[in-house]
């Protein structure tokens, strides 16, 4: 299978299943439709344009591509995957929910304003303690453990975090683990100390913000109704060049408010950022801010012209990382991780401050999706059964989607909110997931170009 | 090649020699947390 199209004047051919990628000449972008129907003088007949010796030097290439199973190569991964999954899974990364309390009143956001549809409450030391012990127990022989400081606004609750890295770190050495933490915060709370602490412990710090201030103020406001870009601007702009620019996103959320988002990434660079996220809120269309279908023509517009402006810019010594154009072409992730996908349910899940086990932070508060608790470990284990088979191969949608080696067939807590189920796919959300990862390539074969 | 330029050097079936160590950053824990994004993660047993 190939994906083959054009973007921003390359022609691109991406062979699905070996993940070569191409860029070729018209000739051969107008020959290799046909290759697969058609013999070399039917392609003649069919392409007046070329030459005869053209269109043969074009399916000469072609042939050569193809022996070398970097051009239609086949799928013949779906047994790995079945074997894969079968084996015993391990637990690798949490996502603690060091406080179930925000300081801000974001209007998108899943956890109600930081609740979680529950009781406001914070994770004790005890809780949290037990959560790591609970990961280095389960984690079998892996030596990378991850541990994200999630929210709410994990910041009101500062003392565990430092109390829970402290903690960890003592036990590096004797269980022959090493630790990831990371922070996602709003920023609001941020200060010298905060600064000081995350630089020196955290792996990644995620700093919210949506962009622009009216779209960032319009969707972020504080508790008494006011804007939350003045308060934390500075603070964020200070975190990233104390991490000398690396280590850190800044990370917005673009709604139906803000179509024309790539303005929000260009204002984040235009303010020095150098590593920035920005992704399409996911809400039900009840939602007056939800994305919706008739949206995504202006949205793959905005990709595109996002993707221009960041060869442009990088070209011109400006350059800046943008998350889901990030794309490694030649090292990247082994196939196996690429169909089993984020791994929620399975190696990844979020634990509520109370200390209940969740397959990821979207399912936290669902009750059909506690999967145990920090004490008596996973009990309901046929729903982490579950997700243990969701991979591309077992979703319908996801089956013959050239992108399906670079999302993973997406994410669970989307499908399930759309459809109900874990093996579905939430449309909107693939839609925008391939153009993305055309708009990626082609930011390659651009930059390439200009080597 | 005259009419092709292919820019990746290897391919994802040579992954499967050696992949699988599950040591790579899982994805949720990097910069999304509403959109799976695993085909930029780092492989970490190059």
């Amino acid at each position: 299978m190939i994906h083959q199209y054009k973007n921003n004047g390359y022609n691109i051919v991406l062979d699905v299943c070996s993940g070569s990628v191409h860029v070729v000449d018209d000739l051969v972008y107008d020959v290799i439709a046909l290759y697969k129907e058609c013999n070399t003088q039917e392609i003649i007949e069919k392409l007046p344009q070329y030459t005869p010796e053209e269109i043969q030097e074009a399916c000469e290439e072609l042939a050569i591509l193809e022996e070398q199973g970097q051009l239609f190569t086949e799928d013949v991964y779906k047994d790995a995957i079945v074997d894969f999954k079968k084996r015993k899974t391990v637990v690798k990364a949490l996502c603690l929910h060091i406080a179930h309390d925000c300081n801000l009143a974001c209007k998108y956001c899943f956890a109600g304003e930081g609740e979680y549809h529950g009781d406001r409450s914070l994770m004790s030391y005890e809780v949290g303690k037990k959560a790591l012990d609970f990961l280095i127990a389960n984690s079998g022989n892996r030596v990378n453990l991850e541990v994200d400081f999630f929210g709410g606004e994990p910041l009101m609750n500062f003392q565990v975090v430092k109390d829970l890295v402290a903690y960890g770190r003592s036990r590096e050495q004797e269980c022959n683990k090493r630790f990831r933490f990371t922070l996602t915060t709003n920023g609001v709370l941020l200060n010298d100390e905060v600064m000081e602490f995350a630089n020196r412990e955290m792996a990644n710090v995620v700093l919210s913000i949506d962009g622009r201030r009216e779209v960032h103020d319009r969707m972020r406001p504080t508790r008494n109704g006011k804007g939350s870009y003045d308060l934390i601007l500075d603070k964020f702009k200070k975190m990233a060049e104390s991490r000398n620019q690396t280590n850190y996103y800044v990370r917005g959320t673009f709604t139906h408010y803000n179509l024309d988002f790539s303005e929000d990434v260009l204002h984040l660079a235009d303010l020095g950022f150098r590593q920035i996220s920005a992704e399409p809120v996911v809400a039900t269309e009840d939602a007056p801010y939800a994305i919706r279908e008739e949206d995504l023509p202006q949205l793959f517009e905005e990709y595109d012209r996002l993707a221009k402006q960041m060869v442009e810019r990088e070209k011109a010594g400006q350059g800046f990382q943008f998350f889901h154009f990030m794309i490694d072409l030649t090292g990247g992730p082994c196939l196996y991780k690429r169909l089993s996908g984020c791994g929620s349910g399975t190696e990844y899940l979020a634990v509520t401050p109370w200390g209940d086990l969740y397959p990821c932070h979207q399912f936290v508060g669902m009750e059909d999706f506690r999967l145990g608790n920090v004490d008596t470990g996973i009990t309901k284990t046929e729903v982490v059964d579950e997700f243990k088979l969701c991979n591309v191969y077992a979703k319908d949608k996801c089956r013959d989607c050239f992108a399906r080696f670079y999302c993973s067939g997406g994410c669970a807590a989307n499908s399930y909110n759309f459809h109900g189920n874990l093996l579905d796919a939430y449309e909107v959300g693939c839609e925008l997931e391939r153009k993305r990862v055309e708009c990626a390539i082609m930011i390659k074969a651009a930059l390439e170009e200009g080597e | 090649m005259k009419h092709v330029k292919t820019l990746t050097d290897r391919t994802l079936k040579s992954t499967m020699e050696k992949g699988g160590c599950g040591e790579c950053q899982t994805s949720c824990q990097s910069a999304c947390k509403t959109s799976c994004t695993v085909g930029n993660q780092t492989c970490e047993n190059k």
